[in-house]
């Protein structure tokens, strides 16, 4: 087998006493969804921060091996304590558990910051605003614009992302992602707040980008009915330990899962 | 029944007010004569107007929560159509052109004081576009610019003194040491935000002024440098009106250069990565934007117009100590941006101009100029806190894709 896309070894969190991750491992292989779930402050946005340098964890190795468009042997890097932006340089771009766009700029804008690390114009092209800068500009709009009409946002496209219906914003933040051209997606939580339609046509969405954009995805999710039609292997954690790991099948039927999301009681009484 | 209660609050207020006032202005005691005058008639006078004002104050209040969503759009309606009335050619044309000869014809019409004026309004005027750029945009609050423009006026006055060198050598000259002094507040203050950043960039202001008052040897302590040369024009020696006419032609020029590259600024990668970090700094940074690197162009790129700016200022008064330099300017500067609109570059130009003629046009009342200052502030934040242009985002042109 290929190297895993994310190769994550014994990642450990610590927050002053508070061990918030506990050597977890985890491997995401190409073009696979993975589901990360556990109970309330189980640490799966602690290692979602932990991986894209929002944190700088306290133990472990994050080793990544970006695929090469051409295909080639790509190499594995160690990402620990890369900055945020570096992190999403290097392909892994994610979306927020709390909604965080930015509020007053518009839809089309939103998604253009994401090609912010793609092009290269400095503040001289801005001010002479010579051919190659005004090329580039126009290609970052007409890609962003694209982004848009595929994730079913283009009507929004000159609207103020706070004026956006919650389900849209949810989306919109997958754009932006998707604008940095990262090869695995992170999905804090997507479905959150949305109404059942809402929550089938992120399912398909999610495919539709997993098959037709070739991006990996690895996403924290509540809801069980949308884990388990979408993904391929999930993983459980725990008081941020990783209790289990497996299909859904096996995930389903697990009892360490079952017992952390019934609780301690279930087990007493039993 | 909302009215009935909306009044026995402005009579409350007024009560209150009348009670307050009471010992200024009702009673008088003459200590000559050893007599209380008891003034009634001045305790009416308040009780009226305070519940007029107060009633008048609620009734805008109120409706301005009731219709908010509506008053919003409507707004945005309005913006909406002057815009579009402007970008109309058969109006944008006339329009430029009549701007174009008022701006031409303003020094020769006007007598010299009313030009010098004016050149200091421009000044602000390029002041505020360049604070534009770090608290409208960026939006990182720097109560400290004032630092800058010090530096700009003291670069020119030192090496002027000095070596004699003159101001069109200093101009660029002034704006590059203006940057680096930006980025040299920007390195120790990149992980603050709000309050304390603000905080730091106060201290750093006051710094500057307090080494150019303290250090004698360099800069001449508070007794500052005098006899800086003006500008010069091609060597031709103007007579004294001739000087502010062409100083003012030059500031003219100068905040077209301004406003050109600011525009431009805006509009580019850069400018939407700066407001993109004013919108949410996690989500910048986690977007792929380097913040390290957008702010420090921040802070350069606004302070190369404040030192541009003070490089003008002690041409223009050929004169200059510590004392032009204090948190005061920093203060007015400020209040330019947030007045005109944070990011709007008209609205910033409208600001500036208001804010420096009207008090030079309304003498009679310079004794109340704070208060009023005071006064337009609060009004302003409470009805129009997006200020006087509200900031339209611009619309692109993109390709659809073909089905
Ligand atoms: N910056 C921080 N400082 C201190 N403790 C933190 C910090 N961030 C998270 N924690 C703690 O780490 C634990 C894990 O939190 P985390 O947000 O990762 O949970 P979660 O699995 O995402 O929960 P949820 O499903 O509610 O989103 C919690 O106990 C939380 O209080
Ligand atoms: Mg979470």
């Amino acid at each position: 087998m290929a190297d895993p896309l994310l190769n994550v070894q014994n990642l450990t969190m610590d927050f002053g006493g508070l061990r918030a991750l506990d050597h977890v491992n985890i491997d995401i292989q190409q073009n696979e969804i993975i589901a990360l779930i556990g109970p309330n402050g189980a640490g799966k946005t602690t290692f979602f921060n932990c991986i894209t340098g929002i944190y700088t964890p306290t133990g472990g190795d994050i080793l990544i091996t970006a695929p090469l468009r051409s295909g080639a042997a790509s190499k594995t890097e160690r990402i620990n304590g890369l900055k945020p932006n570096q992190v999403t340089e290097k392909g892994m771009a994610r979306t927020f558990q709390n909604i965080r766009l930015f509020p007053n700029m518009t839809v089309l804008e939103n998604v253009m910051i994401g090609r912010h690390c793609r092009t290269r114009s400095g503040i001289l092209g801005a001010v002479l605003r010579n051919h190659t800068m005004v090329r580039e500009e126009q290609a970052v709009v007409d890609a962003s614009y694209q982004i848009l009409e595929k994730i079913g946002l283009s009507r929004f496209v000159n609207d103020l992302a706070k004026n956006l219906p919650y389900g849209a914003q949810r989306r919109l933040e997958i754009a932006r992602a998707l604008a940095t051209e990262p090869f695995l997606l992170l999905l804090d939580e997507p479905a959150a707040g949305m109404n059942p339609h809402e929550t089938l046509e992120l399912d398909t969405l999610i495919t539709r980008i997993r098959n037709e954009e070739k991006v990996s995805i690895l996403l924290i999710e509540h809801d069980m009915k949308l884990v388990m039609s979408l993904s391929d292997r999930i993983f459980v954690m725990d008081y941020g330990k990783k209790i289990a790991q497996g299909t859904p099948e096996e995930i389903r039927n697990n009892p360490m899962v079952i017992k952390a999301y019934l609780g301690e009681e279930c087990d007493v009484e039993s | 029944m909302m009215t009935f209660t909306e009044i026995k609050k402005s009579f409350l207020t007024s009560l209150w007010f009348m009670f307050l006032t009471f010992p200024i202005m009702v009673i008088r005691v003459n200590t000559i004569e050893k007599q209380v005058i008891w003034r009634w008639e001045n305790m009416w006078y308040v009780g009226i107007g305070s519940f007029l004002l107060s009633f008048v104050w609620r009734y805008f209040l109120r409706r301005k929560e009731r219709g908010n969503n509506h008053a919003n759009e409507h707004i945005a309606n309005m913006s909406s159509s002057i815009q579009r009335i402007f970008s109309r050619r058969r109006y944008k044309i006339p329009a430029m052109v009549a701007a174009a000869m008022t701006v031409a014809v303003f020094p020769f019409v006007m007598n010299s004081y009313q030009t010098n004026i004016m050149i200091t309004a421009l000044m602000y005027v390029m002041l505020g576009l360049g604070l534009n750029i770090v608290v409208g945009l960026a939006g990182l609050l720097d109560l400290g610019y004032v630092a800058f423009y010090a530096v700009g006026a003291y670069t020119y006055g030192l090496l002027n003194h000095h070596f004699g060198i003159g101001f069109w050598t200093v101009l660029p000259l002034g704006g590059a040491l203006g940057a680096l002094f930006g980025v040299l507040l920007g390195f120790p203050v990149l992980r603050l935000r709000g309050d304390y950043l603000a905080i730091v960039t106060l201290g750093f202001g006051e710094i500057i002024r307090l080494i150019l008052e303290n250090w004698n040897e360099f800069s001449y302590g508070p007794s500052g440098i005098a006899h800086i040369s003006k500008p010069s024009l091609f060597g031709i020696k103007l007579s004294f009106s001739g000087e502010i006419t062409y100083m003012y032609f030059l500031m003219i020029g100068m905040v077209c250069f301004t406003i050109f590259v600011v525009n431009r600024l805006q509009n580019s990668r850069i400018g939407r990565a700066w407001i993109a970090l004013r919108e949410d700094e996690v989500a910048c940074q986690a977007m792929g934007i380097d913040k390290t690197r957008t702010k420090l162009t921040a802070f350069a790129l606004g302070a190369t117009w404040a030192g541009m700016a003070g490089v003008i200022f002690a041409a223009k008064t050929t004169f200059i100590n510590p004392a032009s330099f204090t948190f005061m300017e920093s203060a007015m500067i400020l209040s330019i941006v947030v007045l005109g609109g944070m990011g709007s570059i008209p609205g910033v130009i409208i600001a500036a101009l208001f804010l420096i003629l009207l008090p030079e046009y309304l003498r009679a009342f310079s004794d109340y100029r704070m208060l009023l200052f005071g006064a337009i502030m609060v009004i302003m934040m409470v009805f129009r806190p997006q200020g006087i242009i509200a900031t339209v985002r611009r619309n692109y042109n993109f390709k659809k894709a073909e089905n």
